[in-house]
């Protein structure tokens, strides 16, 4: 409309009272009304988001709009072309949805702002498994791979370093994580599953799956290994040569042996795999097993007694935003952390990065199923209204204290990367 | 003409062979000769011998993929297209037919792969069917995620690139030529060595440049339907891509590229298609 106010010489009355009257209607819906409202501003509150699809719901984004007037515009990639994007063309973004392990590959191409931890309201809040790699109780937990707090500070505003103490400069805001284990069938399985070993078991022969992305699927690898008893690594996240020799031969023999029914790489092969039976034993993700569930077949994310893989993702911001956009994207950023979109997460079975905001967006029957392993009291929802779990349900694997205190090892890139990826087309290979 | 071909073909090209001898490190490709992605990608194919290394296993993977696939679409198009040229008469039914062969193209590539399962899977059609016949008691575990699955996947969706080609050759053979033939007192079989293929050899030739170009570079089909267990060439390609290693991508295809040209050259060797055309 305004384009073609402008074209025409002039605003017309017309359109001025249509866009008056709509901005006064969206301002008075948001209850947001501090003086003059944003109807003076020269442009739209519009914000390019880059990610991955998994964090990209549309429920957000109206919230969003309807909260603070800033339009979300969604980009959706694969994890892969993300960081792909970032490194090549870092003005096609704003707003950066990327995970921590991501920033040992985006940060030294200098295209990631350095977010002023000053200006993000809840920046104390956000739990301490990310600033000092502990539960809020103080238990510390796994630091293999690229732990968030490792690459969370940076040593000056255009610094490429990651300061190892805490500064202002801050790369990521994170805002939401799991902690991840194996699926299983508990129908066609029939008996406890209990450690990592059950993956390369022969008794799962043909029946066995791990995820096909190299520095994911070894880690999980490695987790086996570790299990095994055949080797314990200094860091699953960071291996040696001989360490990642090791674990693709362990991998490249169960393969031989033909252990494995397929490998997976998107978050639908894991549904299929899992719900046709195809496989009974797998690396998954969260929401696939609930997806496999809402299918009315039995499907457990199995806690294991080495612990979980975490992986935590949150908001990094392009260095080639700056001006008023900037001010949103730090509106953004606090606007999710501020308890709505927190809520929203932890009820699709993720973490909230601020839990104290999330919790006051929760009843006390869903704060207690989700996140302190209690049983539920009443049917528990998904963010859309489907029952997920009927009355009396628990959580697999328990509390958040449970679930993140049991932390092994975070998502990572190695700084073998360059090797173990062609250790991994050998595997494939093999 | 020339312009379009320049800027979107041989440019990117030319440039994917400069950057297939540069150097890169975790993040980011250096501008320095460096001949890394090429020395990594032949790493061990003389220290492991009498074993074969990495690449060169991928490759003949590939290659078996590739004479499998070509085989059955040449057969199955062959008679495909012969059927269609000869036995049907009417003008309208030959396209009626020949556009009932492009339905595997209707639905996309990975929901198209996804249906296999319940066709193919452990608990699936043909194994539940099979069970029930009495003719197997454990499912057929072969049926998918294996090279069968792969082959069949492959050829069900490229026969038609087969059909075309050689359907086109043949329409436009003389019939007169064929009755000819008859008269002269030659077999069904005769005729159709003699006479059909020599001069459907041009669509047969275009037919496999398709195929075998196709299925050579292909790593979706080959990923989803080998359970990710089988090695292609366009997978190594793939899987350095993700991991931002641009320049061994590059080597990688650059590789693949001259490959495939050799076996498309010996091709055209056997037929001068500019000739024939």
């Amino acid at each position: 409309m305004s384009k073609s106010s402008k074209l025409n010489g002039g605003v017309s009355r017309r359109a001025m009272l249509k866009g008056a009257a709509g901005a006064v209607g969206l301002v008075a819906g948001s209850g947001a009304i501090t003086g003059f409202p944003y109807v003076h501003s020269a442009e739209p509150k519009v914000l390019r988001y880059l990610g991955t699809a998994v964090n990209e719901g549309d429920d957000i984004s109206k919230k969003c709009l309807e909260d603070t007037g800033i339009k979300i515009e969604y980009i959706t990639a694969t994890t892969d072309d993300v960081t792909k994007r970032v490194i090549t063309q870092p003005n096609s973004f704003d707003v950066l949805d990327t995970e921590y392990f991501s920033l040992k590959k985006l940060v030294p191409s200098g295209n990631i702002f350095a977010l002023d931890s000053k200006k993000i309201k809840e920046f104390d809040n956000i739990t301490p498994v990310f600033t000092k790699g502990q539960l809020p109780n103080g238990k510390k937990i796994g630091n293999q791979g690229t732990a968030p707090w490792k690459v969370l500070y940076l040593e000056g505003a255009n610094s490429k370093t990651f300061s190892k103490t805490p500064t202002e400069f801050v790369t990521l805001i994170p805002t939401v994580y799991n902690a991840d284990t194996l699926g299983i069938r508990p129908d066609l399985i029939k008996r406890p599953i209990s450690s990592w070993t059950e993956l390369l078991n022969p008794e799962f022969k043909g029946k066995a799956s791990i995820l096909n992305i190299p520095s994911i699927g070894i880690m999980d690898a490695a987790m086996v290994v570790e299990a095994t008893g055949q080797h314990t690594y200094a860091d699953k996240g960071n291996m040696t040569k001989a360490e990642i020799d090791l674990t693709m031969k362990i991998m490249t023999e169960a393969k031989k042996a033909g252990q494995f029914r397929a490998f997976w790489k998107d978050f639908n092969e894991s549904v299929n795999l899992m719900a046709s039976g195809e496989t009974v034993i797998q690396s998954m993700w969260s929401p696939a097993v609930t997806k496999v569930r809402s299918m009315g077949i039995a499907c457990t994310f199995q806690p294991l007694k080495e612990g979980y893989r975490s992986w935590a993702s949150g908001f990094c911001v392009s260095k080639a935003v700056s001006g008023p956009k900037l001010d949103w994207a730090y509106e953004f950023v606090n606007w999710y952390l501020s308890g709505w979109a927190g809520a929203y997460l932890n009820r699709q079975g993720y973490y909230s990065a601020v839990l104290s905001t999330a919790k006051a967006n929760m009843t006390a029957d869903e704060w207690g199923y989700w996140m302190e392993g209690k049983a539920a009291v009443a049917d528990i929802k998904a963010p859309d209204g489907t029952i997920l779990e009927k009355a009396g349900a628990k959580r697999d694997g328990g509390s958040y204290d449970d679930r993140m205190g049991g932390v092994a090892c975070w998502n990572a890139v190695m700084d073998e990367n360059d090797y173990m990826v062609r250790k991994w087309n050998e595997f494939i290979a093999a | 003409m020339m312009l379009v071909f320049a800027l979107f073909f041989l440019l990117p090209l030319i440039f994917v062979t400069i950057v297939s001898a540069w150097d890169y490190n975790e993040y980011e490709m250096i501008p320095a000769f460096s001949l890394r992605g090429y020395s990594d990608t032949f790493e061990g194919c003389i220290a492991d011998l009498p074993n074969l290394c990495t690449i060169l296993k991928t490759y003949l993977k590939t290659l078996k993929l590739c004479l499998l696939t070509w085989s059955l679409t040449l057969l199955i198009g062959f008679t495909v297209a012969y059927f269609l040229a000869f036995h049907v008469r009417s003008k309208t039914w030959q396209i009626v037919l020949t556009l009932l062969c492009t339905i595997p193209f209707w639905t996309s590539n990975v929901i198209r792969m996804i249906a296999w399962i319940p066709l193919l899977g452990r608990n699936g059609l043909v194994n539940k069917g099979l069970q029930g016949a009495g003719l197997i008691h454990q499912p057929l575990e072969w049926l998918l995620f294996s090279e069968f699955s792969v082959v069949l996947a492959l050829v069900h969706l490229f026969t038609f690139f087969m059909v075309v080609p050689i359907f086109n050759s043949m329409i436009r053979i003389d019939k007169r030529l064929i009755e000819a033939s008859y008269d002269a007192g030659a077999t069904g079989w005769q005729t159709l060595v003699n006479i059909i293929i020599p001069l459907a050899k041009p669509g047969i030739v275009i037919g496999s440049i398709f195929v075998i170009t196709i299925v050579m570079g292909d790593f979706v089909t080959i990923g989803v339907m080998g359970g990710q267990q089988i090695a292609s060439a366009g997978k190594i390609i793939e899987a350095r891509l993700n991991a931002l290693q641009f320049p061994a991508a590059a080597a990688n295809a650059v590789i693949l590229l001259g490959i495939t040209i050799l076996i498309i050259s010996a091709l055209t060797k056997v037929v001068d298609i500019r000739k024939e055309l």
